[in-house]
């Protein structure tokens, strides 16, 4: 049972092709979890379907492309791409191509946490964290934006507590402490508006875990 | 919305006789040349609503929302290139102003808005017409490719075969709200947003904006579009869940 959703304004905006791809990723793999918003982002992607109803009509060309479907298509291909990492929901595994969380390429940046960088062409951020179980995050306030989703494990913070699927979405200058429960490590998917100040410079990013 | 916007004017006639496609090869399997064919034995899809369509678009007549589902859906199942003339000729222009919106020029609009109808060719055995109106599911397909062609980033998509997924529950058949009611709902709920939520909802799908191009475009400040944003997500979503 998912307690803790991403705020509407990000999954309007993944719903109408508006969010970057680091938050993407983070309210795709939400979704593989979530019921609700699952059933709400298919309510606002008929409201996209109104919205091209309603668009005005601007002239095109004849159609030039092939119809033949002798050609193979590259779509098709990509749609049977096994499932690699079954520990993680579909959406990561178009980034991350371990086959469990174990193999994850981590690399230790202090404080008992460990991160795996994940590629994008936004200019977000986004990361795994693999936090020691029972560990505490120091307290600390946020620049941006951070969007925290649970894959395993689970963690508290003034909000609650957050088990796997669930979401931390926690706005600017708003100061908390998460704590990972003591079930194991806690592993997470987090993404950040990535300020450059803070980009290589691995004390501070342990102080803005979380 | 004015009744008008849902039909267009279709000179199927014109359609059928103009070099709309570039034929490669005429004895291709998929070429179809006596017309549109109607498939009857398909399960799940009446005949009777296929031969009343086949009507339509012979007689010139014009064509609805609900004709547009019809025509994708009998061409997943029957490969008819008529009928994708006839869903290039509706949906192509209107994508091609929406990507327009968005920024893209006139030629990049265009390639795009091609390219989403050939994926609309390629994929539409994947339509399904219970769950989707003919423009619903075209609109995603157009702003996953604007993401990837004008963005140049992935749209990391949930796999609906995702193993992990709890499946949902099947609402019973005759249950479900249908389409044309759901459009109707869906105008509505769009409809009686406040004015300055309406905007931003508006620009999200128009245009594909991200909260920061929707604070620059209106000379608002960023957390004033996400809070806009926040309370029309919250009305959108209990309006629409409590209808369909």
């Amino acid at each position: 049972m998912i307690t803790h959703h991403p705020d509407g304004d990000i999954l309007l905006s993944y719903a109408a092709g508006g969010l970057g791809e680091s938050w993407s990723i983070g309210v795709a793999s939400h979704l593989a979890f979530c019921e609700e918003c699952r059933k709400s982002v298919d309510l606002l992607e008929e409201l996209g379907g109104h919205v091209l109803d309603c668009a005005p009509v601007n002239p095109v060309p004849e159609f030039h492309g092939d119809l033949s479907l002798d050609v193979v298509n590259p779509d098709n291909e990509s749609n049977n791409v096994k499932r690699l990492n079954s520990d993680l929901p579909s959406p990561l595994n178009q980034y991350i191509t371990s086959k469990n969380i174990s193999s994850i390429d981590w690399r230790y940046i202090g404080g008992g946490v460990h991160e795996h960088a994940i590629e994008t062409a936004d200019d977000g951020s986004a990361r795994l964290l693999k936090i020691p179980g029972g560990r505490v995050v120091p307290e600390h306030g946020h620049h941006g934006r951070e969007l925290t989703l649970v894959l395993q494990g689970s963690f508290g913070d003034h909000n609650g507590e957050f088990f796997a699927g669930d979401v931390a979405d926690v706005s600017d200058g708003v100061v908390h402490k998460p704590v990972a429960n003591a079930d194991g490590d806690c592993i997470c998917l987090v993404i950040t508006d990535a300020p450059l100040k803070f980009s290589g410079i691995i004390p501070n990013l342990v102080q803005r875990l979380f | 919305m004015d009744q008008k916007i849902n039909k267009f004017d279709l000179d199927i006639e014109t359609v059928r006789s103009s070099t709309m496609f570039k034929e490669s090869n005429s004895t291709s399997k998929h070429v179809w040349s006596s017309g549109p064919k109607i498939v009857g034995s398909s399960p799940g899809f009446p005949t009777e609503l296929l031969q009343e369509h086949k009507i339509k678009i012979d007689s010139g007549e014009l064509l609805t929302n609900d004709d547009m589902n019809a025509v994708l859906k009998r061409m997943s199942l029957s490969r008819n290139r008529d009928d994708f003339s006839v869903l290039f000729s509706h949906f192509a222009p209107r994508l091609k102003s929406m990507l327009l919106g968005s920024g893209t020029i006139a030629e990049t609009a265009e390639e795009i808005a091609q390219e989403a109808m050939l994926s609309v060719w390629r994929k539409c055995e994947m339509y399904d017409s219970k769950k989707a109106s003919a423009s619903t599911w075209i609109f995603t397909i157009a702003r996953n490719l604007r993401i990837d062609r004008y963005r140049k980033e992935k749209r990391p998509e949930l796999d609906p075969n995702d193993p992990s997924l709890v499946p949902v529950q099947e609402i019973p058949a005759d249950e479900q709200v249908d389409l044309r009611d759901r459009e109707i709902i869906v105008k509505d709920a769009l409809e009686n947003l406040p004015e300055d939520q309406r905007i931003v909802v508006k620009l999200s799908f128009e245009k594909g904006l991200s909260h920061q191009e929707i604070s620059d475009e209106l000379g608002l400040p960023l957390g004033t579009v996400k809070s806009r944003l926040r309370l029309s997500f919250e009305k959108l979503r209990v309006n629409l869940r409590s209808r369909i």
